[in-house]
């Protein structure tokens, strides 16, 4: 469904990704994995359009990406929940779901909202209140909560479990695992490479702007390599 | 001092304070929401202001010169002006925001600032230049409408015209349709949505340039009812006429707190007060000491003590949280 291929993006004379390659199926969950500046965010706001690429193939589909400002990749069904999660913190929980079917025309707006609040009802209970004022967890469910409202193909999950409890990152995990199973496909960058091999079907490793290691999300978890810097064995 | 007499002109210098405060909210309204979205002073919105005077001066003495100016009812040639007004000056702010803004927007700071000052220039001189060929003149009087000069003497110290009262009312109906606009429409939630974060309102699906557009237009499109309104209450207007008036709307924008709808409303409001219970007052209160002359000295002074004890204004200075 998503194809990346040699892709390649310089902040100025800085080269954050020399050469990424990685697929996407359908109904996939896959993990993006790495440590801090590896590239996993940039990847992913080059998928989304926010960086623009300096060479390179993205894919959806069959469908071109590069070059497509962000609002029109959003139109073509990517939705991205980037890291910091990034709600409006001035709109109530409302405001920001409907922002996140802000493109859209067509009727299913209503039961997408429904759906939403079916996956988490903390939200349906705080509807008119003002996003800033909710707890992390909650702001993170409203993060992921507005990328469904796009009635997406592909969801970008960017760190979800970032800054959150332990119990909190286990339960946002359980609903992206849900989400998934209801059929969406998924692309995750985490730093809680236990969670995310957990819950993947396939997995790459970056390390500094190229992918190290590619694999099932069993032989990830199974590598030696990968059990050592990222599962800390 | 003479008591009675000073508490006499009381209402009419409320009146009076009212309408000043109403015509500088709406200006104020075009400072704000530009900053609102881009961090950014619109130096030429006063311009854009004054064109809406122009127009609607422009409009008025077409109608004359066709004899129609006496046949039609007034508040249908009202509607007319501030139609037309909102129009041309809503859409001269989104084409100078497109000109001479956009390019810019990854430029330092400063550089769109400059950019500004000079479209605020030139905006000046191009009426100066369009009205001395067109007309010859540099000051324009604004013709009368009758129906808008008939004013009721309620006392002896308080007369209203129709003109105060349409002012204030078609302020109070621009500042009501604007509040709903932003806030309980779709397309409002999305100029707030990119006023706090553009590359998230991005990956949402809005297409910030054209949000930035539409704030353009409307920011531009309030200057021109404002215009309108300033042309028919003070009556006289030339190319330079919007200076003045556009930094105090800028000031009150400041003192509402910048970035703010509700405190642009409540800034201006503030400012028009302070300015006629200054012209009005001080020079009974001083025995002559200090004349009307001194208003913009004491409304100042006071703008500047609200800001040493509130420094994000009144309602708070609204501002994008990241870039």
């Amino acid at each position: 469904m998503l194809r990346v291929e040699a892709l390649e993006v310089a902040y100025g004379a800085i080269r954050a990704l020399k050469g990424v390659a990685l697929e996407v199926g359908r109904g996939q969950i896959v993990a993006l994995l790495g440590s801090n500046g590896a590239g996993k965010s940039t990847t992913l706001k080059t998928i989304s359009g926010l960086v623009p690429a300096a060479r390179g193939t993205i894919t959806l589909d069959g469908e071109s990406l590069v070059g497509v400002p962000p609002h029109a990749i959003a139109l073509r069904g990517i939705a991205h929940v980037p890291e910091g999660r990034r709600i409006f913190n001035r709109l109530t929980v409302r405001e920001n779901l409907m922002m996140g079917a802000y493109p859209r025309r067509d009727p299913g707006v209503a039961e997408d909202l429904d759906r939403v609040f079916a996956l988490f009802p903390r939200l349906e209970e705080r509807i008119t209140q003002v996003a800033g004022t909710l707890s992390g967890g909650e702001q993170q469910m409203l993060a992921i909560g507005r990328a469904l409202m796009l009635h997406p193909r592909l969801l970008l999950l960017d760190e979800p479990s970032m800054g959150l409890a332990p119990v909190l990152v286990e339960q946002i995990f359980a609903t992206i695992d849900d989400i998934n199973r209801q059929g969406m496909t998924i692309l995750l960058v985490e730093q809680n490479a236990a969670m995310a091999l957990g819950i993947a079907h396939r997995g790459y490793v970056l390390e500094t702007g190229t992918i190290a290691l590619a694999g099932t999300a069993e032989e990830l978890a199974g590598n030696a390599d990968v059990r050592r810097a990222y599962l800390g064995e | 001092m003479d008591l009675p007499l000073l508490i006499g002109i009381f209402p009419q210098v409320l009146l009076d304070g009212l309408i000043l405060g109403f015509m500088y909210a709406l200006i104020a309204l075009g400072y704000t929401m530009v900053y609102g979205v881009l961090e950014f002073i619109n130096f030429a919105h006063s311009e854009i202001f004054i064109v809406g005077a122009f127009v609607g001066v422009e409009i008025l003495l077409g109608l004359k010169g066709a004899g129609w100016l006496e046949s039609l009812p007034w508040p249908l040639v009202l509607l007319l002006l501030l139609v037309a007004a909102m129009a041309v000056s809503g859409l001269l702010a989104a084409a100078v925001e497109r000109v001479a803004y956009r390019p810019l927007r990854s430029a330092p700071r400063l550089i769109p600032l400059i950019s500004a000052i000079g479209v605020s220039f030139f905006l000046q001189d191009l009426i100066r230049l369009v009205e001395s060929v067109w007309r010859n003149a540099f000051n324009l009087v604004y013709p009368t409408l009758d129906g808008l000069n008939h004013r009721f003497e309620l006392t002896e110290t308080l007369d209203v015209s129709v003109k105060s009262l349409v002012v204030i009312v078609a302020a109070l109906a621009m500042l009501w349709v604007l509040h709903m606009l932003v806030n309980r429409t779709k397309i409002g939630t999305a100029v707030r949505a990119v006023a706090e974060d553009q590359a998230a309102a991005s990956l949402v699906g809005i297409d910030v340039n054209r949000i930035i557009s539409l704030t353009f237009l409307i920011g531009g499109a309030m200057g021109g009812a404002a215009g309108v309104l300033f042309g028919v209450q003070y009556g006289l207007i030339n190319p330079y006429s919007g200076f003045i008036p556009g930094l105090k709307a800028f000031t009150a924008a400041v003192l509402g707190g910048i970035g703010n709808i509700p405190g642009a409303m409540v800034g201006g409001i503030v400012l028009g007060l302070l300015e006629a219970f200054a012209a009005s007052y001080l020079g009974l209160l001083t025995g002559g000491a200090f004349g009307a002359e001194y208003k913009d000295i004491f409304a100042f002074s006071v703008l500047i003590l609200i800001l040493v004890f509130r420094p994000k204004g009144l309602l708070g200075e609204i501002v994008r949280e990241r870039a």
